[in-house]
């Protein structure tokens, strides 16, 4: 499904990673590792698309995503190390309007229900300034719960989250696995998913 | 994909700006204010002479929406891109385009709107008659969604930029030109008697045009900044 063959990133005058490619099927999850600085990130980056790669190319389901474009988009999920969540909204209002940019919208109900079972359901009318780091990244991660996306890339979605919360997180990689998704992790904590996770070190 | 879904999304966005906006009226009434306060200190500098205040009341005017529509431009896409929202945007399924046009147009309804409104009530304290002060209504109407399209591709150039903020004024204010000239000349042609109205279908084609490319341009510019 999800295919980089030869990928290349520089920084600057820097080489961060060249010659990465991998191939990951339906059901399949990719944990990327690497030291900090690595490229890590930058390798997420040009799997969803937002940065091209110097070299290589990104390919989804046999076609390469800078030709899919929309369709592509609308297959991925991407939850970067920033929550993208206003600090003036409330958390209820942040989860409905990523909803409604990812093209589906939702109700209260279901919002709630979302916060609830990433388990800031008692927060879900406070400010996200008001939010504490961890209940932050919780609330960008209820996205994962409505999310139709086929292929999930998470950059370090268990910083600042407790034991409670990689423990959910394992479980809704887990489900989303099973039910024939992908899924792309970078993290410098094992995940403790019952899924196989594949393993891509970066700068080793 | 249909085209009902991109609107909602872009509704959406437009429609969290707002809330956003209405959260911090401090900021979002920011504009206003300077308007107002320009355009009220020039007539207690020059003095009560009445014709020569109604000669620069149309270029006061302009150029006090001019300024105050760039207040808010450095923070136009610089708080998405910095918590994230501008990656989830540009990665939304929908058009892209679509979703900057409706920033664009939240930044217009935020700091655009309340100026036309407020230009009316200053007008007098430049002794301007009434069909002249509906002339400068119709060149704001025209001419500041101009200035918001445009500001928001030098915002969206300068996105990442250290002293982005200077930079965006260097490079949107001789884009800003052609409305000043169209937009004072129409009230000013009015205040002569020649009629406006070849003034305001200049500004109309500005408008026209800028709305078409300026959002593939802020697009363009924000993938860049993106990378």
């Amino acid at each position: 499904m999800l295919a980089a063959t030869a990928l290349e990133c520089i920084r600057g005058d820097r080489t961060l990673f060249s010659g990465v490619s991998f191939e990951l099927a339906a059901g399949a999850g990719l944990l990327v590792q690497g030291a900090n600085g690595a490229g890590k990130t930058s390798l997420l980056r040009i799997l969803v698309g937002l940065s091209p790669p110097a070299v290589g190319e990104v390919a989804w389901e046999g076609r390469p995503i800078r030709l899919l474009g929309e369709a592509y988009r609308r297959e991925v999920l991407w939850c970067g190390h920033a929550n993208a969540l206003k600090d003036d909204l409330s958390a209820l209002e942040n989860v409905r309007a990523a909803a409604a940019l990812a093209g589906r919208p939702i109700g209260e109900e279901q919002a709630r229900g979302a916060l609830e079972r990433a388990g800031v359901g008692a927060q879900a009318d406070l400010p996200a300034r008001s939010l504490s780091q961890g209940q932050k990244r919780r609330t960008a991660l209820a996205r994962l719960l409505f999310a139709r996306a086929k292929l999930w890339v998470l950059d370090e979605p268990v910083a600042a989250l407790d034991a409670g919360g990689v423990e959910w997180l394992a479980a809704a990689l887990d489900r989303h696995l099973e039910s024939g998704g992908l899924a792309v992790v970078t993290s410098h904590q094992p995940l403790a998913t019952g899924a196989r996770f594949e393993m891509l070190k970066l700068g080793a | 994909m249909t085209g009902g879904s991109a609107l909602a999304a872009a509704l959406g966005v437009l429609r969290r700006d707002l809330l956003l906006a209405l959260r911090r009226k401090s900021d979002a009434l920011a504009p206003v204010f300077f308007f107002v306060i320009v355009a009220s200190l020039f007539p207690l500098g020059i003095g009560p002479e009445p014709d020569l205040l109604r000669r620069i009341g149309p270029g006061v005017l302009w150029v006090g929406a001019l300024l105050a529509t760039m207040l808010a431009l450095a923070r136009l896409f610089a708080a998405d891109y910095e918590d994230g929202t501008l990656e989830q945007l540009a990665l939304s399924p929908e058009p892209f385009v679509m979703l900057a046009a409706a920033k664009v147009g939240a930044h217009w309804l935020v700091s655009g709107l309340p100026l036309i409104v407020a230009a009316p009530v200053l007008a007098l304290q430049y002794g301007l008659p009434a069909d002249t002060i509906a002339v400068l209504v119709a060149s704001l109407l025209l001419g500041t969604p101009v200035l918001s399209l445009v500001g928001a591709i030098g915002a969206a150039l300068t996105l990442g930029v250290r002293g982005g903020g200077l930079l965006v004024a260097l490079i949107v204010l001789p884009l800003y030109v052609p409305a000043l000239v169209f937009g004072a000349g129409a009230v000013d042609a009015n205040l002569a008697g020649t009629g406006a109205a070849a003034h305001l279908s200049l500004l109309g084609a500005c408008l026209v045009i800028a709305g078409f490319f300026a959002p593939w341009a802020i697009t363009a510019a924000l993938r860049i900044a993106l990378e």
